[in-house]
């Protein structure tokens, strides 16, 4: 009896595992395709480096110290830049959800500016100010500040009145209404324009970058260009796809430390 | 009544409403004129049907409506708890009961106060956690940790299931014998009302259109003589004609009252037959 059962448990627990990882194999089997491809000289090196030069050139690129600089470079302006969209959003979010006055002020002026692809604006940001850090980090700001302003806006005004009237019958100051239901009842929406402002921040970063710099990844990405150097191309493109997932990781351990209250993370 | 010491002690009103006027827009006024009284330490129920004003009654003396015609003297003293919990759904249990306490026994407090309300062992959950009679019981606990003169429940049992229902009403009386604050309860539920207060009141039309001291012993039950008699009586005042009362009570019946008029009024208050014939089922 007990040998039948384990005879049956045992290969679905195995199954189960397959099942798991399963999904990870049709990427993997990509990249072996294309070494597979590019050994065989079906894929010029011009057109696209293979899957072991790549990883040649990113040893090789961190090995030197070139990676690491202009990385910390790129971080220093997305940092920067995200630091004040962040201040400048979150300040004309806080004016405009917790007054009418605040709104009529401001909402309708950021609302027509959120329409404009604000990437259209470097040619302007370049005469303005120049082509030094000043224009990068102001692209950082500017894309990071909508998402910031329009989603802690939105939090704001989408607090429960119901939660709002009970603190008011449990005696809450308004400071107290603010400190302990508004501003933590916005925080959800407010997490979630993190998110995507950090995406943005790369994105901005990216262009300013390629259109005028001496330093940072987006200029070794430009600067391999001009040497057809397929391989530090895609080295680039890989270390913004490491960099905007860890920033996305971060985001969510984030919520899941100031969001524990929340169904969703309290199953687990 | 005889005069017991420890009754004229808590004879004084605590709230005192008189020719209250409040209308919405331009139609007529849903409280017009309404004059009430209500003693320190009686437990007063509230009927009336659908859009009767009962909330906004009940809103006014919480203060969370403002009144625009008339007097309104209230304690400052003064708790609210509604149909849903409103418990704050990012602080702990604990914490929303101590929210807006400033001593610095706060949570002490507040865990004595779950206490009395058996959760004494959910202190730390989230509030999303409980089930709704947990959290319709931490709610009262939130009110009367305030220790309250005046207790203001606006339909506080109306989302809870049958068996919980039937609970928390046992908690809230037993809680208000240990307490004493002044209870105003807004209710549909006839038997709810028999159930727990010492007067019922019918508001219609903007005032309180009827007044009924319940003399009746407690703990009180569903079927006893003298409750159904009061029920009848209510459902009638409502304008609810029982299709299948309890016990015949001749005397209180109206004889020459035709069925087809009774029907109207049944359907138009069917919010409130519908509570009363599931209490009915209940009991």
């Amino acid at each position: 009896m007990s040998a039948a059962v384990a005879s049956t448990t045992t290969p679905s627990t195995g199954s189960g595992q397959w099942l798991r990882y399963r999904r990870y194999l049709p990427p993997l089997l990509i990249v072996v395709l294309w070494q597979v491809a590019a050994s065989a000289g079906l894929i010029p090196t011009r057109t696209l480096a293979s899957p072991a030069m790549i990883a040649g050139t990113f040893a090789e690129l961190i090995t030197s110290g070139e990676l690491p600089r202009h990385l910390l470079v790129s971080l220093g302006r997305v940092a920067t830049g995200l630091g004040i969209g962040i201040v400048v959003g979150t300040t004309f979010a806080l004016i405009a959800g917790l007054s009418r006055r605040g709104e009529d002020l401001l909402d309708a002026t950021l609302q027509m500016l959120r329409t404009l692809p604000f990437l259209a604006l470097v040619p302007l940001f370049i005469l303005w100010f120049g082509i030094g850090e000043t224009p990068k980090i102001a692209l950082v700001a500017l894309g990071t500040m909508f998402p910031i302003y329009l989603t802690l806006f939105a939090g704001i005004r989408g607090v429960d009145a119901k939660l709002i009237e009970a603190g008011s019958t449990l005696g809450l100051s308004r400071r107290e209404q603010l400190l302990h239901i508004v501003l933590p009842g916005a925080l959800p929406s407010a997490l979630v324009g993190l998110r995507y402002a950090l995406g943005v921040a790369w994105l901005s970063l990216v262009v300013a970058e390629q259109i005028n710099a001496d330093s940072g990844v987006g200029f070794l990405v430009m600067s391999a260009r001009d040497f057809l150097r397929t391989d530090i191309i895609l080295v680039g493109l890989f270390v913004y796809a490491i960099l905007g997932l860890s920033a996305d990781q971060i985001v969510r351990v984030l919520e899941r430390r100031v969001l524990a209250w929340r169904p969703s993370f309290l199953k687990d | 009544m005889n005069a017991h010491p420890a009754l004229t002690a808590r004879q004084h009103p605590v709230v005192q409403v008189s020719n209250l006027v409040r209308s919405f827009g331009q139609g007529s006024n849903v409280l017009d004129g309404l004059d009430l009284t209500i003693r320190s330490g009686e437990f007063v129920a509230l009927l009336g049907r659908s859009g009767s004003g009962k909330s906004t009654l009940l809103r006014t003396l919480a203060g969370l409506d403002e009144a625009p015609a008339g007097t309104v003297t209230v304690p400052a003293e003064r708790a609210v708890v509604f149909q849903e919990p409103r418990l704050i759904p990012w602080k702990r249990v604990w914490a929303n009961v101590a929210l807006g306490l400033r001593t610095a026994d706060a949570r002490e407090r507040a865990a004595a106060a779950l206490t009395e309300v058996g959760l004494n062992h959910r202190l730390d959950a989230w509030p999303l956690t409980l089930s709704g009679g947990e959290a319709q019981r931490a709610a009262l606990a939130r009110a009367l940790v305030r220790e309250p003169k005046l207790l203001l429940l606006d339909e506080p049992f109306a989302a809870l299931d049958a068996l919980t229902r039937l609970k928390t009403q046992g908690l809230v009386a037993s809680l208000w014998r240990a307490h004493r604050p002044a209870v105003l309860l807004v209710t549909h539920d006839v038997d709810e009302a028999l159930l727990l207060a010492d007067r019922v009141l019918i508001l219609d039309q903007g005032r309180i259109g009827f007044d009924l001291h319940v003399n009746l012993e407690r703990p009180r039950r569903h079927g006893q003589p003298a409750f159904s008699s009061l029920r009848s009586r209510l459902l009638r005042e409502l304008g609810v004609e029982e299709e299948n009362p309890d016990e015949p009570v001749e005397e209180l019946r109206a004889p020459a009252r035709s069925r087809a008029p009774a029907a109207s009024a049944t359907r138009e208050n069917h919010a409130v037959w519908a509570a009363s014939t599931d209490a009915l089922a209940r009991s």
